[in-house]
Formats: C-alpha cells, structure tokens, sequence
C-alpha cells in the first residue's frame, strides 16, 4: 500500500517538475540578451582583434578539443563525447551555410552557449559543457563567434546522438534542467580581488574545471556547487582529483607555481598531467597568458578546506600485497621514481604525495602502470620523457601489488587495490 | 599459456591474435622489457633520445629491432624515415589502429616524432628468423610466384614491383617486406582490407589487399617470413621502382594497371 502510494506520488512530482521545466524553459523564457548585443552586424564580427580575442577564449574553452574529429578537420565537429547513457557526438561549429553555423546570428549562438537551447529550440544535452559556459560574458561570447566564423567552412554533416532509451528523447531534459541547470553569468565577488574574480570567471566558466573535477550523481548531474572537490570521470576511467589545496585538499602542498607549472608545460613538482588531463594541457591551458594561469593558481588556492577522509577498514591484510609490490617497485620503478619516490627533477614525476597515485579509486595509477605513455608534449616541454607500458609484462595480482604499494609508501596512505579491479582497466577503451 | 595484456587492451587485437593463434596453433609469448631496473635514481638520468623513448622501446627493441618473442611487435629499424613519421601520425589520427600505440602517441608533436622516426631509420641491427606456421610446399610456391609475378586474374601487380627486386623498399616511403614475421604481415594485410589501416589516397595497398584472397594473405606472407634477407638490406635509392598502382604517400602516377 506504501509502496503504492509513494509510486503514485513519484509520478505526481515528476510531471509537475516536468510541467514546470516545460514553462520556464521554452525557448523565450531563456534568460535575454543584452539589449547592445541584438544588433551584431557582419562587420563587427570581421574585427581581426575580435577575432584574435576570440581565439584566445576558444582555446580556453577547449572548444575544439570535442569539435573536431581524430584527424578531422578543426571544428567540423564528429568527436563523440562518451556518456553512460550513450555517445553525444558533438556538431560541426565551422560556419558553413547548411551544416554548420553559416546562417547563425549571434543571438542563436549565444543561446546556445548560455541557455543550451539549440537553434531550433531543442534542449542540447549536458555532454556539452553549457552548464560552465552560462558564465561566459556575451562580450567574451562574442569574440568566440566571430573567431568561429572566420574559420575556413567545413562542409560535413553532424551525427545524430545515439543515446539509450529514454535518454534519446530531448525533453527527458526539461526536468533535468530544472534539477540541475543554473542559467546566468557569472557574478563577481566583490569581497575578493580582481585576480581571484578572473581565476573564479575561467575556472567555473569557460575552462569548465568543474566538468571532469566533481561527482556526478547517477543522472550525470553535477553537484551545482563548483565544488571542484574531486570524482571519477564517467564511462572514460580516469579520477579528476578534489583541486582544493589547503588541508586534507588534493592538492594540499601545491604552490602556487606547481599549478601554474601543470597547466603550461603539463609537468610540475609535484606531478604530470595525465589522460584527459593531458590533453586539456596541450590543446588549451598551455596557451593561457601567464596572468591567467596565475589568477586560475589564486583561485584554486582559495577554495576551503576539506574534511579528512576516513580511512576505511581494510578487509582483509594487505601486508603481503604491499611487500610483493615493494619487490616489484625495486625492480621496475625505482630507476626512474627513485626508491624514494621523488623521482627525477623534471624529468620523471615523484610518486610520493601525488595526488594521481592517492585519488580515493586507485584507477589513475593502475590505468598508468599498464599504458605507460609520455609526459604532455607541449611548447615548454616539446621531447618529453616516457614510461614503459607494463601491461604485458604484469599480471593483474603484480598490478594491485605495485599499485598498492605505491599508494601506501613514503608519506602516501590511500586504500589499497586489489587484483580483481584490474581486469576492467585492461579493457577500457583509450580515447 | 601467458596472457599478454595487450590483447585485452583492444578487442581489435583479441580478433586478430586469435586468428594468429589459431592459425599457428602458437602460445602468445610476450616480450620482456629492457628497462635497466638495477640503476638508482642517484645515477644522472642520461639526457638523450634513447632514454626519453623508453616507452617505444619496450615493445619495439632498443635498436628497433621488433621483439624476437613475440611475433607481433614490429621491427622499425632500417625502415625509410618519411614512411615511419607518416606512420606515427596515422596512429595519432586513427587512420591507423591499435590502442597502445594510438595512446602512446596522442601528444608528441609532429616534429618530436619525426627526430624519433629518424633515430629507428638509421638503426642497423641484424635480422631476426622467425617462427612461420608450416604449410604445404604448394602453398609457399603460389606466395612466390605472388611476390614476383602478381596476379594477372585479379590484376594484382608483383609485390616486387613497388617493393623492390630484393623486397627492401625504397627511399623514402616504400617500407621493406623481408625480414617481416609472419603474423605481423598478415594482419596488416588483414587491416588493410577492414579499413583499420589506411594510408594516403589513393591507397594502393588497400587495393592490392582487397585483390588478395585470405589464402592469399597466407601464402604470400608465409613466403615473406621464411626469406633470408639479403646480405644488403638496404631501401633501393629514392625513384628506383616505378609502381604499377598510383599510391597516395608516393605522389607520384603509377603507370596504370
Ligand atoms: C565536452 C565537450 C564539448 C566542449 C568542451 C564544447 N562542446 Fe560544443 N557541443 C558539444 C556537444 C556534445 C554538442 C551537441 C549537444 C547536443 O546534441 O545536444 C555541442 C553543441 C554545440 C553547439 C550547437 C551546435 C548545433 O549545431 O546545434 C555550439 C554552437 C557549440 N557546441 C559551441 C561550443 C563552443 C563555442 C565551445 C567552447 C567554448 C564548445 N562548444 C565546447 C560538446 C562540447
Ligand atoms: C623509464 C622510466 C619509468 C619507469 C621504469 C616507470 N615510470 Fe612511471 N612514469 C614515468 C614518466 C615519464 C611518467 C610521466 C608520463 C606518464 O604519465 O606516463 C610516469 C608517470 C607515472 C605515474 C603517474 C604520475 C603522475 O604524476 O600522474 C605513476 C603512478 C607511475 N608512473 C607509476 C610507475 C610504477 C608503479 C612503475 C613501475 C611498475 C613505473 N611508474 C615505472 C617514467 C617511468
Ligand atoms: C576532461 C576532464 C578534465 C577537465 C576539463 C579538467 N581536468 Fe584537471 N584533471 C583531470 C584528470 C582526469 C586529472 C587526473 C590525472 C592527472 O594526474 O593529470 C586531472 C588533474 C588535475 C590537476 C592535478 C595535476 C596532476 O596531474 O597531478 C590539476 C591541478 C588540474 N587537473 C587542474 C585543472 C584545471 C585548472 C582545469 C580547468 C582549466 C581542469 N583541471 C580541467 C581531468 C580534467
Ligand atoms: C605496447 C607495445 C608498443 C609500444 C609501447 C609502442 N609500440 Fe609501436 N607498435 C606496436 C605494435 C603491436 C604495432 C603494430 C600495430 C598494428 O599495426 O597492428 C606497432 C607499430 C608501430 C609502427 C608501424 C611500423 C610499421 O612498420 O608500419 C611504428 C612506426 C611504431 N610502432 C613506432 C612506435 C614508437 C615511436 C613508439 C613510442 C612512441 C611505439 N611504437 C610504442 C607496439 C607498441
Ligand atoms: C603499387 C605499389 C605497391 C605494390 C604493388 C605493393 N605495395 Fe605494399 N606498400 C606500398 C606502399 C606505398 C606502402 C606504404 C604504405 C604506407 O605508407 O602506409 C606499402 C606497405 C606495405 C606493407 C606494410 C609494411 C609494414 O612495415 O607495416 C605490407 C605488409 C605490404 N606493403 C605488403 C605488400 C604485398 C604482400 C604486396 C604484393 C601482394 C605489396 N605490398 C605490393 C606499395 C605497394
């Protein structure tokens, strides 16, 4: 009979929810344009500092990092943005007339951007960052379109999405948007410095941080809050650590400069730029002035304080475990980690304190022990050194060793892994 | 039998080695890695291009010279330098698949892989024999006559006749097909032909796969493996073949066929 009743009353919300969404979010309640920017005529839009200014905004919003295809054209669009409930792959934005945003005004595009309302009044699904990307200036915004349409056109036609079921219906997100959607631009806080209002502006905007750095829930929602603090990045494998950096943060011990260093060369002291983080280095922060790297370090030093994990029992003794993966550490690792896991200056990252090898999963550094790869090739850094793949040559049960070894070494005191979580990683796809 | 991870690493790959396995009735043996694990950190990190490339070289041999373990892990040493960079950068776009070394690659720049394309290029390491499954001697004569005759009922030209008299390819984009393993060569003849390898328009060698049966594939590649390279292996001087087929990476016409 409870159970009953509450199916009903589930029901009952759900459609006022999706009543309500349904009226605030039809196409003219979304939030207007100022009135200045409704009369952007074609020269404007030809302003070669516009559009220099535009690029710049681009790459800090790693536009085309999901607009372009591997080896495609920039822009043209066809990357597919991997979601648990299917692939969203992302459109052609070059602006040629039928397929991509040849005939687009700015209102249309701003729309897009701010409101993630499509050009014909589709809901656009939250795989495109729009919920960071509300915050973007319309000057800014401005810029990125004019860049956007002085690229060369691009004839190709966008992909449909290929969700599953029910997720394929475009109005399954009214409700979703009214749960999670916080339209508006971003609004400084005048208690704190210009710097940390340009850091907050490119953090929680245009550089959508928050994306990939916070737990989604089980309808791919982010908290709502920036919190930043940390979360497994959904269907792809990798943890984007909690960027907080006072006690008990991610980054607690990062100077200023150590994030500054991480963004433009993809390397620091106390760790490199991995998997997607690695291509957010490359394709975008690694062309940030260095003032904007240095407001984003302000910005990201400021957020508060996180409680102290509890460490959760283990279940069984890991002693063995550990000690088999110090013999593998020796052998394998030492040479270039060091046995003291600080590794090698510029070179080879330190293992010890890194917030890679402790992220609460344990998958970045099983996910490295068995791809190996390079250090971001970036301007500052254009003949990186590389690490051995060890798949071949390590069982899963020499994984979790070694893994568990390292995470629990030296000053490092995160859960171990154990050898039946290995096998998933071995199969994750690496795009 | 040992379980090497990089079949699990891509579904491609399983398809592929287990058709290999099948074929050979072979074990997947993996290869053992070179990293020098006695050092200590204390000892200066060496600042050259060997030591920066540790990762390739695992797979692939300090010199290049493919792993003599594992009938997978191709040999690059001695191959001409334009083929070996075009190659990195296929795998970086995709047009070229296998996930370890799509990975590898997604960020050196196209100037870093060239200066590592070069270091393999001018490597000169003997050749290794390897394993070939046994077939009948029939089989390996219709390899032959393939290799140096082609196929005038499928129009396909004599291999020889891109690849060079002595099979060693030619400067600076024709690679060699001796000293090749067997299951190495047939699969890449396997990808062509399901479009997960390709190469610049007009593919010629996606063309020529498609005119080769799968006993084809076996036969010629059984012939290839079981080839002593010549005492010169060379690529033939720049301009020394002209090819039947028009290939893209050449860039210049074939003579039609
Ligand atoms: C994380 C990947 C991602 C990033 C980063 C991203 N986009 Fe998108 N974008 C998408 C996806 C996916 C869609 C399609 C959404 C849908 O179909 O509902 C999209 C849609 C769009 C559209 C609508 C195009 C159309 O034809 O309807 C525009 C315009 C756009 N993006 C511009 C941008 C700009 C400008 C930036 C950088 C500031 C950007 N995108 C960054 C993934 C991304
Ligand atoms: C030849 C030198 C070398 C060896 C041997 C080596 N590594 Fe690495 N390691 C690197 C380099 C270079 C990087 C940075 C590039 C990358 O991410 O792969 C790295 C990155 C890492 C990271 C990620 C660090 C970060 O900052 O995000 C972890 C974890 C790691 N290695 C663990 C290990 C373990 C465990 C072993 C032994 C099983 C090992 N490494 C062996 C060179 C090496
Ligand atoms: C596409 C997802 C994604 C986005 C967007 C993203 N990150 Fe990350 N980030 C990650 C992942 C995954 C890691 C963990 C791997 C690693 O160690 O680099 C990470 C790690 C980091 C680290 C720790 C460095 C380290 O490597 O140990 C910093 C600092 C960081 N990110 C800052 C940022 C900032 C600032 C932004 C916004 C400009 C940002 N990230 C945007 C995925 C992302
Ligand atoms: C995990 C092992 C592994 C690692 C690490 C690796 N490779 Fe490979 N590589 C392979 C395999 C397997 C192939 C054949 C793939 C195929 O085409 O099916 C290959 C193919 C190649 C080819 C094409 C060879 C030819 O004759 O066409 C080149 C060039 C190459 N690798 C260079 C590199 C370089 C440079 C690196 C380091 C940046 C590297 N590889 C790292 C396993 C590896
Ligand atoms: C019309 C000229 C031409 C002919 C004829 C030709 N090839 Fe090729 N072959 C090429 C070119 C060009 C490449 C390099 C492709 C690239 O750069 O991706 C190549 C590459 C290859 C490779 C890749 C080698 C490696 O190291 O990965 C194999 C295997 C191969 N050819 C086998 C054959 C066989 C077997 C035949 C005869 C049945 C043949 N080819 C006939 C032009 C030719």
């Amino acid at each position: 009979m409870m159970k009953w009743l509450r199916r009903v009353m589930t029901v009952f919300v759900l459609s006022i929810a999706v009543l309500a969404g349904w009226f605030f979010f039809r196409r003219d309640h979304a939030e207007p344009l100022p009135v200045a920017m409704r009369t952007v005529d074609a020269a404007m839009l030809k302003d070669p500092v516009l559009i220099a200014r535009g690029e710049y905004l681009a790459k800090a919003g790693d536009c085309s990092v999901c607009h372009t295809e591997q080896g495609g054209q920039p822009y043209a669009g066809g990357r597919s943005v991997a979601t648990p409930f299917g692939d969203i792959p992302a459109p052609n934005i070059t602006p040629d007339n039928d397929t991509g945003l040849g005939n687009w005004s700015f209102e249309d595009f701003w729309r897009v951007l701010h409101s993630g309302i499509g050009r014909d009044g589709a809901l656009l699904y939250p795989a495109f960052s729009y919920t960071a990307f509300t915050k973007v200036h319309p000057d800014d915004a401005l810029a990125i379109f004019a860049y956007l349409r002085s690229l060369p056109p691009i004839h190709q036609t966008s992909k449909p999405p290929n969700l599953r079921f029910p997720y394929g219906i475009r109005n399954t997100l009214i409700a979703w948007r009214l749960l999670y959607f916080h339209e508006g631009q971003y609004r400084p806080d005048t208690r704190q410095s210009a710097q940390w209002n340009r850091g907050a502006y490119l953090v929680q905007g245009l550089g959508h941080c928050n994306e990939c750095h916070d737990t989604r829930n089980a309808l791919g929602a982010l908290s709502g809050r920036q919190s930043l603090s940390g979360g497994e990045i959904p269907a792809q494998n990798w943890y984007a650590p909690d960027l907080g950096s006072r006690q008990n943060g991610g980054l607690a011990g990062w100077s200023g400069k150590d994030i500054v260093d991480l963004l433009k060369t993809g390397q620091s002291a106390k760790g490199v730029a991995l998997g997607p983080m690695a291509e957010v280095v490359t394709k975008s922060t690694q062309y940030l002035a260095d003032d904007d790297l240095q407001a984003i370090a302000v910005y990201l030093q400021s957020l508060p304080e996180r409680p102290m994990a509890v460490a959760p029992k283990e279940a069984f003794n890991s002693k063995a475990l550990a000690d088999q993966g110090e013999k593998i550490y020796a052998q394998q690792c030492a040479s270039c980690h060091g046995q003291d896991g600080n590794g090698v200056d510029g070179i080879y990252p330190p293992l010890n304190g890194n917030v890679s090898v402790t992220e609460p999963v344990g998958m970045n550094a099983t996910r490295v022990v068995l791809l190996g790869g390079f250090s971001p090739g970036t301007v500052a850094n254009p003949r990186a050194y590389s690490m051995p793949p060890f798949a071949q040559q390590l069982s899963d049960a020499d994984v979790a060793a070694v893994v568990s070894y390292v995470r629990q070494a030296w000053s490092n005191h995160a859960p171990v892994v154990q050898e039946r979580d290995i096998s998933k990683y071995r199969t994750t796809p690496v795009d | 039998m040992n379980l090497c991870a990089k079949l699990k690493e891509s579904p491609n790959a399983i398809s592929r080695w287990l058709s290999i396995a099948v074929i050979l009735g072979l074990p997947a043996m993996c290869p053992a890695f070179a990293v020098d694990a006695a050092a200590s950190a204390a000892v200066p990190i060496p600042d050259t291009l060997q030591q920066r490339i540790a990762a390739c070289t695992a797979c692939h041999g300090v010199h290049g010279e493919g792993s003599a373990d594992s009938h997978f892990f191709p040999r690059l040493a001695g191959k001409p330098v334009n083929y070996l960079a075009r190659q990195l950068q296929y795998f970086q776009r995709g047009q070229r698949r296998y996930a370890p070394m799509q990975y590898m690659v997604q960020s050196l720049s196209p100037a870093y892989m060239r200066v590592i394309a070069e270091y393999f290029s001018i490597q000169r390491v003997p050749y290794q024999q390897s394993l070939v499954p046994t077939l009948s001697a029939a089989v390996l004569q219709r390899g032959e006559q393939i290799v140096t005759q082609g196929n005038p009922a499928t129009k396909l030209p004599a291999c020889q006749s891109c690849h060079g008299r002595q099979l060693t390819g030619m400067e600076p984009n024709i690679p060699g097909l001796v000293g090749l393993p067997y299951d190495y060569l047939s699969s890449q003849l396997g990808s062509w032909r399901t479009g997960t390898r390709s190469s610049a328009a007009p593919d010629c060698m996606a063309q020529i796969a498609n005119r080769l049966s799968p006993d084809d594939i076996t036969a010629v590649s059984a012939w290839l493996a079981s080839q002593r390279p010549p005492a010169d292996t060379r690529a033939q001087l720049a301009g020394s073949v002209t090819p039947p087929l028009a290939c893209g990476v050449l860039a210049v016409k074939g003579s039609g066929a």
